[in-house]
């Protein structure tokens, strides 16, 4: 097996990718090359899961196994999935994915050891972005050295292997064969704030405007619904700022030392204070519409702020598809007489 | 008294403020209430009537009223509404919509409707032209009424002539002709007026639903005409203040001067002064014919009355010449952005037949618009202003004579009363006997003085009446911006917090500064760079002032005012048609103003 065909770099991929970068990683490869900031890192691509995967099958069989288990046999699954996990997670790596991912890795970091990365699944199938399939949710944040970084990108595939996410694709009746895990690996970034955006209104469906939602410190704060964060309304063609809505975040994400994040405690005069000025939110407001023009459809952002630059980048763009997926009805259709319009108004049908 | 429902007095309910009884029953029979009344919804027009009205301004409503009816329930057929019913009560106007509601009704109003309304539409251009024709015809003929003048005897040329009719009839002609050109100018005021509103909420209500979010502001932006006359007098003041740099003259302009002072410095320069007041004279007229209020008061007198205002603000403007700034307008760039706000929101749309209809629709709006911002110069601005100063001439007429202890005091009569005190006058001179009334018209003028002192202290109720469960009249959405749920606001203004005032959201962006109460133009003097103005009305021909000022709040007034377009322009925040900020904000109080939001919040808290 070639680096390649274990690794790819950002730069190098894009969405028609995604059977072998996973969904994330395609994501994160196309905003690159859109000339979107994102922090740079790489993929250990599904080929480098399936060989591991293949040696411990041809070692002792391990999807057969689960093809013969009843989803409604919890025990039994159970039972089954954490040996696979503890394979996954102990067993020998193929020597040249584990070269791949370490010499990668050392690219990633500069050689400095102190670089942390964030290790990041990256599932490659539609039903893998239904909420029921576990696994989706894994990131490791705040990764340092190589090994740490082998063990998260075990952890992110033995994660396919979970209770849940196998009960999933037995009871869909999905071939083992055809599952596969990408992982991302890419350089974290200490943020001073961070949270998401959606380029279209999520209470009124308004194409017109973005809404951004950010707290001190780390995303994961604001994902994970921990602290409220702060919103705005920004119209994305006048930049005007119509809604503020400025919260008491008390806790923030921050790296542990060591490896990990941790939650502190945030300082009384930051609490109340907007964590974007308004300056920075036009500037976030712009990279959302550059990202929603590059995919033509409204997106569903996280972004951070790194604590030093002040730079913006985006951690993940993805189709917005809640109301996407609503059929619209036209507001309004061209009328025969242009002047009929005027009934809407003077017609008193409101 | 938390779970009584909550409803708006009713008319019987009102009394009159004891001692004003007489004043109160001087307003002509049909403004006042009875007894039927009651059944009827009635809101406060406290958008063009803020202060108590004194007798003879009431004919602003009239002439208005009366025009405005005719156009929707007889010129163009408007098929859900007729005209606007109106009552006066402690020198507060309140007025009712007549609704149409059957449905035969209004599909035999709509067939009406559609022959004229679409001709109008259909031949805008055109006839806005002809327009401004007949307008400056109107305004040529009221400047063209001739001096009223009294002699001992008529000049002798008059009797060589044989004119045969002597110069008290003049009187009464010319006070019947100021009359009838008051009442003809509202009528051209609304002969477009509804017709323009109306394209523009078409439009307006397609991008509410189309982009939930935007502002009101942002739609208002989009259909905004740059070459609209109410620019026009603040273009002259920037103009001036360039020329002013340019002749070396600007050293006359310092804060605080009178314009008198200045004017008389200016004078006495020689040849760059002389040149200068010579530009002055070209922006005079027509374009300082702009009156400091919305020209429905006698008081609310105009730049060329009284200077202040526009010199007031050209030591700022002089300022930033000086330093080098281009103050002209930047037209090109406000069209530029135009453009891009209408093709940004245009490529928003889901799909082109939205697109198309879009498309349908702000033609339409752009079209139409100039005659909505640029009708005001001519009729509440130009016309008003000579009409009240006609009305002046005949009451310094009448002080000459005894009637009245100063001129102004003839805005304490009716308009009948008024012409009865002319025929008084016109007989005494023709007969040598002395008027009959000069006693009683400084005892109504007395009375009525004193009850508008007390009716300006009062608080009236926003509304009276039951009310209506949807508001459905175009007239009064459009022209008050009354909705049902600005109804329910008003019925539950009592829980609101008391540090927050709200109004209309005119002119986004967030400022934090001292609030200033300016009342009347005298006090504006009183403006330090970065005050928040907080202000009864404001106007366009405010428009100088707003190069100082940090943000704009004001108790009257929509989101189209022209206060809001002015405070767009300047790119300040501005929060408008609040009810009350100027009686809630303490001159000097902190205050942040959001525009977009619509929301003045009192900073240095007010105990509740």
């Amino acid at each position: 097996m070639t680096q390649d065909a274990i690794i790819s770099w950002f730069a190098d991929i894009g969405l028609a990718d995604r059977p072998a970068v996973g969904g994330k990683g395609g994501s994160l490869g196309e905003l690159t090359r859109a000339g979107i900031a994102v922090p740079p890192g790489f993929v250990v691509r599904t080929q480098a899961f399936e060989a591991f995967i293949r040696a411990l099958d041809a070692a002792a069989p391990l999807r057969a196994p689960i093809e013969a288990l009843d989803p409604a046999d919890l025990a039994g699954v159970a039972e089954c999935t954490r040996a696979i996990r503890a394979r996954i997670e102990e067993c020998a790596m193929p020597a040249e994915v584990r070269a791949a991912v370490l010499s990668a890795h050392a690219t990633l970091c500069e050689d400095q050891p102190d670089t942390a990365v964030a290790v990041r699944s990256s599932a490659t199938t539609e039903d893998a972005e239904d909420a029921s399939f576990a696994g989706l949710q894994d990131t490791y944040l705040w990764v340092l050295g190589g090994e740490t970084v082998l063990r998260m990108v075990r952890s992110c595939w033995a994660s396919l292997y979970s209770v849940e996410s196998v009960c999933y694709r037995r009871k869909h009746g999905l071939p083992e064969e055809g599952v596969a895990m990408a992982v991302v690996v890419q350089r974290m970034v200490d943020a001073r704030a961070a949270g998401v955006m959606f380029t279209r209104s999520p209470t009124t469906g308004d194409r017109s405007v973005v809404t951004i939602e950010g707290a001190w410190g780390l995303g994961s704060a604001v994902v994970s619904g921990e602290v409220t964060p702060d919103r705005w309304v920004v119209a994305k063609i006048t930049g005007e700022i119509t809604t503020r809505d400025i919260s008491d975040k008390h806790i923030q994400q921050v790296p542990r030392a060591g490896g990990g994040i941790a939650d502190v405690a945030v300082a009384d005069d930051l609490r109340k204070a907007p964590c974007l000025s308004d300056a920075e939110l036009l500037a976030l407001k712009d990279i959302g519409l550059r990202a929603e023009r590059h995919y033509r459809r409204p997106q569903d952002i996280e972004w951070a702020m790194d604590r030093d630059s002040g730079k913006v980048v985006l951690l993940q763009s993805r189709p917005e598809t809640v109301w996407s997926a609503r059929d619209p009805k036209p507001v309004a259709a061209p009328a025969a007489n242009p002047l009929s319009h005027v009934m809407n108004i003077f017609g008193g049908r409101r | 008294m938390a779970d009584a429902p909550k409803r708006f007095p009713l008319p019987g309910s009102m009394t009159v403020a004891p001692g004003t009884e007489a004043a109160q029953a001087a307003y002509p029979y049909y403004m006042q209430f009875e007894p039927e009344d009651d059944a009827r919804f009635w809101f406060y027009n406290s958008m063009h009537f803020p202060e108590p009205m004194t007798v003879f301004d009431m004919i602003t409503a009239e002439a208005a009223y009366c025009a405005l009816g005719a156009s929707n329930t007889r010129v163009h057929s408007l098929p859900t509404t007729l005209g606007i019913d109106y009552r006066i009560i402690n020198g507060r106007v309140y007025i009712g919509g007549n609704g149409v509601t059957d449905p035969e009704e209004i599909a035999r109003r709509t067939e009406e409707f559609q022959k004229r309304a679409y001709y109008y539409y259909a031949n805008w251009e055109r006839l806005y032209d002809q327009w401004k024709d007949k307008m400056r015809t109107l305004i040529g003929e009221a400047e063209a009424l001739p001096k009223l003048s009294l002699p001992e005897f008529e000049p002798l040329e008059h009797v060589h002539a044989g004119r045969g009719v002597a110069s008290n009839h003049f009187l009464l002609d010319t006070y019947q002709k100021t009359l009838e050109g008051y009442f003809r100018m509202w009528h051209h005021h609304f002969e477009f007026l509804l017709l323009g509103y109306g394209a523009y909420m078409v439009f307006f209500d397609f991008c509410k639903k189309a982009f939930p979010e935007i502002t009101d502001q942002t739609i208002a932006r989009m259909v905004a005409g740059f070459e609209a006359e109410i620019f026009r007098p603040d273009e002259e003041v920037r103009r001036l203040a360039r020329r002013a740099v340019e002749l070396g003259v600007d050293g006359k302009f310092v804060d605080r001067a009178t314009p008198d002072d200045i004017l008389a410095s200016l004078e006495q320069m020689g040849e760059a002064g002389r040149e200068w007041l010579k530009e002055l004279e070209t922006s005079r007229n027509p374009w300082f014919n702009v009156n400091v209020g919305d020209g429905f008061y006698h008081y609310h007198r105009s730049w060329n009355d009284d200077l202040s205002l526009p010199f007031s603000a050209l030591p700022g403007y002089i300022g930033r010449v000086k330093a080098g700034e281009n103050i002209e307008r930047p037209f090109d760039r406000l069209v530029a952005e135009r453009q891009a706000l209408i093709d940004g929101y245009r490529d928003l749309l889901g799909t082109d037949e939205e697109r198309e209809a879009y498309d349908q629709m702000i033609t339409l709006a752009c079209r139409v618009f100039p005659y909505v911002e640029g009708h005001k110069f001519y009729c509440e601005h130009w016309y008003t202003n000579l009409f009240f100063n006609k009305i002046r001439e005949f009451g310094a007429l009448l002080a000459e004579h005894g009637f009245l202890a100063a001129s102004e005091d003839v805005f304490h009569l009716s308009h009948y009363e008024l012409e009865a005190a002319i025929i008084d006058l016109m007989t005494s001179w023709s007969n040598g006997s002395p008027p009959r009334g000069l006693k009683r018209f400084h005892a109504l003028v007395a009375e009525r003085k004193a009850a508008i002192e007390v009716w300006s202290k009062m608080e009236t109720p926003p509304a009276l009446g039951p009310v209506p469960d949807i508001i459905d009249d175009p007239a009064i959405v459009m022209l008050w911006g009354i909705t049902r749920e600005n109804l329910d606001r008003w019925l539950g203004a009592d829980e609101a917090d008391p540090n927050e005032i709200r109004g209309f959201a005119a002119s986004s962006g967030v400022v934090e500064g001292p609030a200033r109460i300016v009342k009347t133009v005298d006090e504006m003097g009183r403006l330090e760079p970065g005050d928040v103005l907080v202000c009864r009305v404001t106007n366009p021909t405010w428009a100088p002032i707003f190069q100082k000022i940090s943000a704009a709040v004001s108790d009257i007034g929509g989101s189209m005012s022209h206060a809001a377009i002015v405070a767009r322009e300047y790119g300040l925040p501005a929060v408008v048609g609040t009810g009350d900020a100027t009686a809630r904000i303490r001159d000097g109080q902190r205050v942040r103003v959001d525009g977009a939001r619509g929301i003045v919040t009192i900073l240095d808290q007010v105990a509740t």
